[in-house]
């Protein structure tokens, strides 16, 4: 036991000294949070947008101008008809529009109810929902108004339209994704440059030839890379909450554990990456094209998987890093508990046994 | 201590033969060099003792123990200097020799007397990372490491190559101190001069062993007389003495030409450089060194 | 004549890194042609000089030329006159032994027809026709290490430098390598050669030992071992370096 806390120090010895990979390795989580948050600023100001007005009445003159009125956006009205509003949109000129259809008045005035289109380009998802909110605000704000100075309520219920991204893929689904990446990228690659650098080193076959058991090799470089990532972990979760003002919604606990399954899965392929290589380069190639590539492609965050071929949608699913991301989705953002996640919980512990088992049968305790 | 019988071995399912055939065996507190140019065996040979590889045919035991089943407990009982071993380059020198201390089961304190000679050397720079060591302290602190767990059996895969030869003598004295403490010690080396220090020495080439015997013995049994020829101009001698029909072989040597003939009673040779206008040659019978035994064996 | 033309030229060549000086004060001439063992303890400051040699270090004090250009600001002239072989860099094992020889004729600016001239004579010298379509990894090392030679030379440099270039070796290839020495040197070419051999040291006709930085002797074999009333090099390099202080890098 005190030759493994030795053997355990020394690897953190060497992490610490190594301050070109300490840098990448606590940089890497904080940079892409931060380059994220100031990247999709949700700040509006004096946006354009568009209006189509085919009811041409005192409503919603009265609207248009109070949209106008706010600082948050100026109105072009030089649009007469919904063809042009999609060459606009297309041509990426305007980023939202607000129509009223012709009935707009007649409604209001007969039935009290009325809607009005609100169009948004949302392949900026996080300005296309700020943008909504702020012109859905306004039109609430009126009603409230006008129903106020009328003794009656009106009801305008805007109709909103997304174009081009309709769920809205963006900062909170960023997240997801940068932790499935960061923690991905920090115990694959890590795990296996370090096991693979004994071996260019020479120590392996040192350590080989000693009465250390080989499963403390693996234990002793698999410990500094799990609380590594397990400190990464809650960095980003502190980052995105200080910057991207995105909170923990359900238990963090569950995340958490959640969290140290798919690190050790991600250790486990680490570990299984090693063995097969010789070279430092090779484990880092074989590290990045590996694994950081089906987990950019395949995870979801960047590309949703239902539009994906189908031969793709299997393949994703032999990805740890999917059922993770739904996991941090659904625990974090939308604050759902283990009744909505054992399923994904169960395939990451499945897949987490099944690798680290094969790794460990496959560690040689020789050279060849 | 250690035998060996008939173990072969090949890479690449077979198209790389790295062994053929190799027996021999290494007695109790025997000082035994593997000799021999890099893609002679000895690596291969010390990773099939040490338990790293396994032969593809033949038996091997070590202090009693076989290097298949018993793998366990030659693990426990020898220490290894591989090769290419450079050390945790990023860990001081007192570290990189407790983290070996510790995997061995052992501290520096237990076993301190063995290693002290060598660690005297190197403590003052204990503190210093291993990789800003130069290759004569690397190669100590690799002894110390290799020793510290105080083994039966050490085996040093090329423990000189590329150290200066100060340091190579140092290392040889060092080897001679803890061989008289008792432990068997197998080393290679690509330096041929060095084989005169190991009690017995195996030379290698390709894979086959050439022959195993005493250095002295090796030298006795040269098979010709081997003469030492010399001039001031060394390279236009041996196009000339090479040119001269009697001559076997012919190698430059330091600054001698070593020269055997066909003909042990071929005496014309000085007159033929005579008429090559050399007016400072000389030659003489030498007895041959080992280096000297090997390219004989390899001419065959 | 070969020796009166000396092709390095250095006059208090120094190397400092920080307050450690790697090489200190190394004044001396390689003429055209010589064999010029250069020989030191580890961490002697041999690589450091070589370095400074090839135009890869650039010196912190001193004068140098190499092949008549200043080592300060004409690095790359420099660079078309010398050639570079060592243990470690040798030839791309995954290319044949006639394309590693196109190859470095190539970055050496020749022209199709002189390649093609050149890559006939190398494999003809070397005996290594029926292998010009071989992949160097299949070569035995000690063809690779000739092969590897002969194209450090293939643009016809007037110095050479080799770090090294027997280690491993076998005794019989060792010596056919230094033939192929002999052969470059008769032809003009320069050689600066460092080796861990010391009987090598005795090929060489002047030799340089250094020791803690600078150059502790400088003569021929015959000279250092009178000199020292040695009875080979070995003994002299022993006798010199003994004492060396600096024994890291």
């Amino acid at each position: 036991m005190k030759q493994l806390l030795v053997f355990v120090k020394k690897e953190f010895i060497q992490v610490f000294r190594d301050r070109s990979t300490l840098l990448l390795l606590f940089g890497l989580p904080i940079a892409q949070i931060v380059l994220f948050g100031f990247a999709l600023s949700n700040e509006i100001k004096d946006s354009k947008v568009v209006v189509v007005d085919y009811s041409k009445d005192e409503v919603s003159s009265r609207i248009i101008a109070k949209i106008g009125a706010s600082k948050y956006f100026d109105v072009e009205r030089s649009l007469a008809n919904a063809d042009q509003l999609e060459a606009a949109f297309k041509k990426g000129i305007i980023k939202s529009a607000i129509v009223f259809p012709a009935s707009f008045a007649d409604d209001l005035l007969h039935t009290n109810k009325a809607s009005i289109q609100i169009i948004a380009d949302a392949s900026d998802p996080n300005l296309a929902t700020a943008v909504t909110a702020y012109l859905t605000q306004i039109i609430n704000d009126y009603q409230i108004q006008s129903g106020r100075a009328v003794g009656l309520p009106l009801q305008i219920i805007p109709e909103i339209h997304m174009l081009y991204n309709p769920e809205l893929k963006g900062a909170p689904n960023f997240v997801p994704g940068v932790m499935a990446l960061v923690l991905m990228l920090v115990c694959t690659m890590m795990t296996s440059v370090a096991i693979v650098k004994e071996k260019e080193l020479g120590t392996m076959e040192v350590l080989l030839v000693s009465p250390f058991k080989p499963l403390y090799i693996i234990i002793a470089k698999l410990t500094p890379n799990l609380i590594i990532s397990i400190v990464n972990f809650f960095i980003i979760l502190l980052l995105s909450s200080i910057f991207l003002d995105l909170h923990v919604q359900g238990s963090l606990l569950l995340l958490t554990l959640d969290s140290i399954l798919f690190i050790l899965t991600s250790l486990s392929i680490g570990l299984w990456l090693s063995i097969g290589a010789q070279t430092q380069q090779a484990a880092m190639t074989s590290s990045l094209m590996g694994m950081m590539l089906p987990t950019l492609l395949l995870t979801g965050f960047m590309f949703p998987i239902e539009n994906m071929p189908l031969p793709m949608q299997w393949l994703s699913n032999l990805v740890p890093s999917r059922w993770y991301f739904i996991i941090v989705k659904q625990v974090m953002l939308k604050g759902l508990g283990i009744n909505y996640v054992w399923k994904e919980t169960l395939i990451l512990l499945g897949m987490c046994i099944l690798l680290f088992t094969i790794s460990l049968r496959k560690f040689k305790i020789r050279l060849q | 201590m250690i035998s060996l019988s008939n173990i072969s071995k090949t890479y690449n399912k077979g198209q790389i033969t790295a062994l053929k055939h190799i027996s021999f065996s290494v007695d109790h507190g025997e000082l035994f060099g593997l000799i021999g140019p890099d893609g002679a065996g000895k690596t291969t040979l010390f990773r099939i003792l040490t338990t790293l590889l396994f032969a593809d045919e033949g038996d091997a035991t070590v202090n009693g123990f076989d290097v298949v089943h018993d793998y366990k407990q030659i693990r426990n009982c020898v220490g290894y200097m591989p090769g290419k071993f450079s050390l945790y380059q990023d860990l001081t020198v007192e570290e990189n020799l407790n983290f070996f201390a510790t995997i061995f089961g052992t501290t520096i304190r237990e076993n301190y007397a063995l290693v002290k000679d060598i660690y005297q050397q190197i403590e003052p720079f204990k503190n210093r990372m291993a990789g800003k060591l130069s290759g004569g302290m690397k190669q100590k602190l690799g002894l110390c490491c290799a020793l510290i767990h105080k083994p039966d059996v050490l085996f040093l895969d090329e423990p000189t190559t590329g150290v200066d030869v100060v340091s190579r003598r140092e290392f040889w004295e060092m080897l001679a101190r803890l061989k008289k403490q008792g432990i068997t010690i197998v080393v290679s080396t690509p330096y041929m001069d060095e084989a005169n220090r190991c009690d017995r020495i195996a030379l290698m080439q390709k894979g086959v062993v050439l022959s195993i015997d005493d250095p002295a013995n090796m030298i006795k049994d040269f098979p010709q007389k081997l003469y030492a020829i010399k001039a001031s101009n060394s390279f236009q001698l041996l196009q000339d003495v090479r040119n001269y029909s009697g001559v076997d072989s012919c190698f430059a040597f330091g600054d001698a030409l070593h020269v055997t003939f066909r003909d042990s009673s071929d005496q014309n040779m000085m007159a033929y450089l005579y008429t090559k206008a050399y007016t400072d040659v000389s030659m003489e019978i030498i007895t041959p060194s080992i280096e000297d035994c090997f390219i004989h064996l390899l001419k065959d | 004549m070969k020796w009166m033309n000396p092709v390095i030229i250095t006059e208090k060549l120094t190397k400092r890194f920080g307050d450690f000086v790697a090489a200190n004060e190394l004044t001396f001439e390689v003429n055209q042609g010589e064999i010029f063992g250069f020989l030191g303890a580890n961490g002697a400051g041999k690589t450091t000089a070589m370095r400074m040699l090839c135009g890869l270090l650039a010196p912190s004090s001193g004068k140098a030329t190499i092949a008549g250009f200043d080592i300060y600001d004409q690095a790359k002239q420099i660079k078309t006159k010398i050639g570079y072989m060592s243990q470690k860099f040798s030839l791309y094992d995954d290319l044949t032994v006639s394309e590693n020889i196109r190859f470095y004729a190539g970055i050496y600016g020749m022209d199709i027809k002189q390649i093609k001239q050149k890559t006939g004579v190398l494999l003809e010298e070397l005996e290594l026709q029926s292998e010009a379509k071989t992949l160097v990894s299949a070569l035995p090392l000690g063809w690779k290490q000739k092969l590897a030679f002969s194209v450090s030379i293939v643009h016809d440099p007037s110095i050479v430098f080799l770090d090294e270039p027997t280690g491993g070796v076998d005794p019989v290839t060792r010596r056919q390598f230094w033939d192929l020495i002999h052969y470059a040197s008769n032809r003009g070419v320069t050689v600066f050669v460092t080796t861990h051999y010391m009987d090598e040291a005795e090929y060489c006709n002047r030799v340089s030992i250094m020791v803690d930085g600078v150059i502790a002797a400088l003569d021929s074999p015959a000279q250092l071992k009178q000199q020292y009333t040695a009875t080979n090099m070995e003994d002299v390099f022993y006798e010199l370096a003994r004492h060396a202080k600096r024994k890291d890098d």
